[in-house]
């Protein structure tokens, strides 16, 4: 026990000797968790739009003015006719142009549809699908109110709609939570990943190899700063989520702390792999790096795992960040409990005991 | 500049690259993977959502709502008996919304109404649950217009008709603005991550010096490193181009010579970043950081790629007008979908070009041949 110990300190006195290396511990998960936090929304606040007012009623003013009394909304002109409104979206100065046509007024009093032209960007077409819904929020509320007010028979049903778990639809409840878990893979995969081959290249594994070590025991020193360090991480930048940017923590915290110690195992696994099979650091790093990105894409973290093909979905389920994004998520926003997570555990529980099984062989292999 | 001291040297860069299975895997592979992955993997179009349908009272009033659901190609349907099975459905992520018609919808839609549908959406994840909630108000517009015309009456239930037109990408589809944009991270892949390991490796190693007591100018070693690199990079666009064009049949309505260009452009800033990181750090793992954090990360997040700018926060905003990885998003996505827009165009490529001047400028000034 205590030779294990001594080779874990050893471990951590290898990583945390540089001070550069140090640095690129701290600083750079902290600009992006900054930076990712504010800037990774799909929320729109801002969305710059023309406005061509044809109808001399007072319905088409209405009708504008709800556009422009939005927050949502920001009028960036009025123009006299639809001739200009090509140049302004083409480059990118309105998302949108609200369109009144002259018989707006009149179609609408004699209770004939009244129509509205809406014309969009759809270069981003997730913005011009945002846009549009809050767009069309904006008609339905003008047309409910409308019949109210000039006795036209009102719908016989309505939508009443509720968003459980984030009622306010903020990207940044779903956004934030899913940094812990990337922010956490990141730094883990890269301490593990070069851990091996850091010393494979400087020629010191070898001695490792001659000391009285077990192959278990250098991997269990060498799997220890990952842990520990990925566990710090994850949890100051889940007090951040919670302290800094607002976002609610309502599940079991000993829920979220199950996982993460999964979810480490299965990383620090993962990185040793990497390190096992790597000859030198710079094959280390770019096969860290080949590992991360499609693994980040395919967890969940920005984009939906339903939207993606069947065959797609098949392959996320081997990778560990996809069971910590859902764990995040619940334990932060839908209040789950160890019990409701289970499903989440075992399958981070095997793939952990595979990667580190499959770590272990590989050095053994190298050994050899 | 000699010229056959500088093709040793691009031989000599080139077969390192060639011989390397990480930088191969990241000048080929990673590209591949990720416009595959783009084109067809990830995806913002929510289709066939599951949702549950929780009907009291089931009637000949109800009965058209839910077909109207059942006829959407968003939805896919799950009937279920009960309130409390809906919101164990939800818990178990087994639904991400329900619809909920109560027992006296019949009374009320025939009666003094209006009936309240009730509507719960997971909310987690924002942006899935306003699609959701926008193909929902859409199927209930449907059915109501078509009540109207049964009934026949006399005023209109939506007084004001929405027309939407959506120009560029009239189907919305998520891939047409996800792989012009992926360009960008490719070629940033290549030129600043790659180029500044490389350069890196050469410091730390000590083969810089090597190449410095050799005859070489700093000149030759810089453009030696450079152009097997560009090559690469252009090739990585070239193929891009060739896939979004062949398999994911993106339009690409603005001519390929100004794509050319303005990519060329971009390449060369990236490169130029790549090795002005390499020439700062001088270490391979410290190199990576930051070229992950300042060229990477920005390129995937704070360009447009993704995230619209227009929604960022001001500091974040005016942080982006420093990565020139915004400008080249701005140009690709028009591009390939609008035309050659020079209003868009002219403004990015100059920057671009002011840019690239910078980080050689920068990199040539810094790095003389000296040893300290």
């Amino acid at each position: 026990m205590a030779r294990l110990l001594a080779l874990i300190r050893k471990e951590f006195l290898a990583l945390l000797r540089d001070k550069a290396s140090r640095m690129v511990l701290v600083g750079p998960p902290l600009i992006q968790l900054l930076v990712f936090s504010y800037a990774a929304t799909f929320d729109l606040n801002n969305i710059p739009f023309v406005v061509i007012n044809e109808d001399p009623g007072a319905a088409g003013r209405e009708m504008v003015a709800r556009f422009a009394g939005s927050p949502s909304f920001r009028q960036v002109a009025t123009l006299p006719s639809t001739e200009g409104v090509a140049a302004l979206i083409d480059r990118r100065a309105a998302l949108l142009a609200v369109h009144v046509d002259r018989d707006f007024s009149r179609n609408l009093a004699r209770g004939r549809p009244a129509s509205l032209q809406i014309v969009i960007d759809g270069r981003n077409s997730n913005t011009a699908a945002i846009a549009l819904s809050y767009v069309s929020d904006i008609v339905l509320r003008f047309n409910a109110e409308w019949a109210a007010g000039h006795g036209g028979a009102s719908a016989p049903a309505v939508l009443d709609v509720r968003a459980w778990y984030n009622p306010n639809l903020l990207s940044r409840w779903f956004v934030v939570p899913g940094i812990v878990g990337l922010l956490t893979f990141v730094v883990t995969i890269l301490v593990s990943g070069l851990s091996v081959v850091r010393e494979r290249e400087s020629g010191t594994f070898d001695q490792l190899l001659v000391t009285p070590y077990r192959p278990w025991e250098i991997l269990l020193g060498k799997a220890a700063p990952g842990f520990l360090i990925g566990a710090v991480e994850a949890a100051v930048i889940a007090a951040v989520a919670v302290f800094w940017f607002g976002v609610p923590m309502v599940g079991s915290l000993v829920a979220l702390a199950i996982g993460l110690a999964l979810f480490l195992v299965s990383a620090i696994g993962i990185g040793l792999m990497i390190s096992a099979i790597a000859a030198t650091q710079q094959q280390g790093l770019l096969g860290a790096f080949l590992f991360l990105v499609p693994a980040i894409i395919l967890s969940g973290f920005a984009t939906p795992i339903a939207n993606m093909p069947r065959a797609v979905q098949y392959v996320t389920y081997a990778n560990p960040m996809r069971y910590f994004m859902v764990i995040l998520r619940g334990t932060f926003l839908e209040g789950d409990g160890v019990g409701d997570l289970l499903g989440q555990y075992w399958p981070l529980a095997l793939l952990g005991v595979a990667s580190m099984t499959a770590a272990t062989l590989l050095v053994r292999r190298r050994m050899v | 500049m000699n010229t056959r001291r500088l093709g040793g040297l691009i031989l000599k860069e080139s077969m390192q690259i060639l011989r390397d299975p990480s930088a191969l895997g990241i000048a080929f592979v990673l590209p591949l993977f990720l416009l595959l992955l783009f084109g067809y993997g990830v995806s913002l179009n929510a289709e066939h959502v599951p949702v549950g349908v929780v009907v009291e009272h089931p009637n000949p009033q109800t009965e058209p709502f839910v077909a109207t659901l059942r006829r959407s190609r968003y939805f896919d349907v799950r009937p279920l008996r009960s309130l409390g099975e809906a919101r164990t459905a939800m818990a178990r992520r087994e639904i991400g919304s329900f619809v909920w018609l109560r027992g006296d919808f019949a009374r009320q839609t025939l009666g003094d109404g209006p009936a309240s549908i009730g509507v719960v959406v997971n909310g987690v994840d924002a942006n899935t649950a306003r699609l959701v909630q926008g193909y929902l108000t859409q199927s209930w517009q449907i059915w109501l217009a078509q009540l109207q015309q049964q009934q026949q009456a006399g005023t209109a239930a939506f007084p004001v008709a929405m027309q939407p037109r959506i120009w560029f990408n009239p189907a919305l589809r998520s891939r047409d603005y996800l792989v012009p944009g992926l360009i960008a991270v490719i070629m940033t892949l290549i030129g600043a991550l790659l180029t500044a390991l490389v350069v890196a490796r050469e410091w730390e190693r000590g083969t810089m010096e090597a190449l410095m007591a050799s005859p070489v100018t700093m000149a030759e070693i810089l453009v030696g490193k450079l152009l097997p690199y560009f090559v690469l990079g252009m090739g990585g666009m070239a193929l891009s181009v060739v896939l979004a064009q062949t398999v994911f049949a993106v339009p690409l309505r603005g001519s390929l010579l100004v794509l050319i260009g303005v990519s060329a452009l971009y390449l060369l800033v990236a490169l130029g970043m790549g090795l002005l990181i390499s020439s700062v750090a001088r270490n391979q793992f410290v190199a990576g950081q930051i070229a992950v954090v300042v060229t990477f990360l920005p390129a995937f997040i704070l360009s447009g790629f993704i995230f619209d700018l227009r929604s960022m926060p001001l500091v974040i905003q005016i942080i982006t007008h420093i990565l020139p990885a915004r400008y080249f998003v701005s140009s690709l996505q028009t591009v390939f979908l609008a035309g050659n827009v020079w209003p868009v165009i002219l403004p990015d490529a100059a920057v671009l070009a002011a840019m690239a001047a910078f980080f050689f400028g920068v990199t040539l000034w810094r790095s003389h041949k000296r040893l300290d």
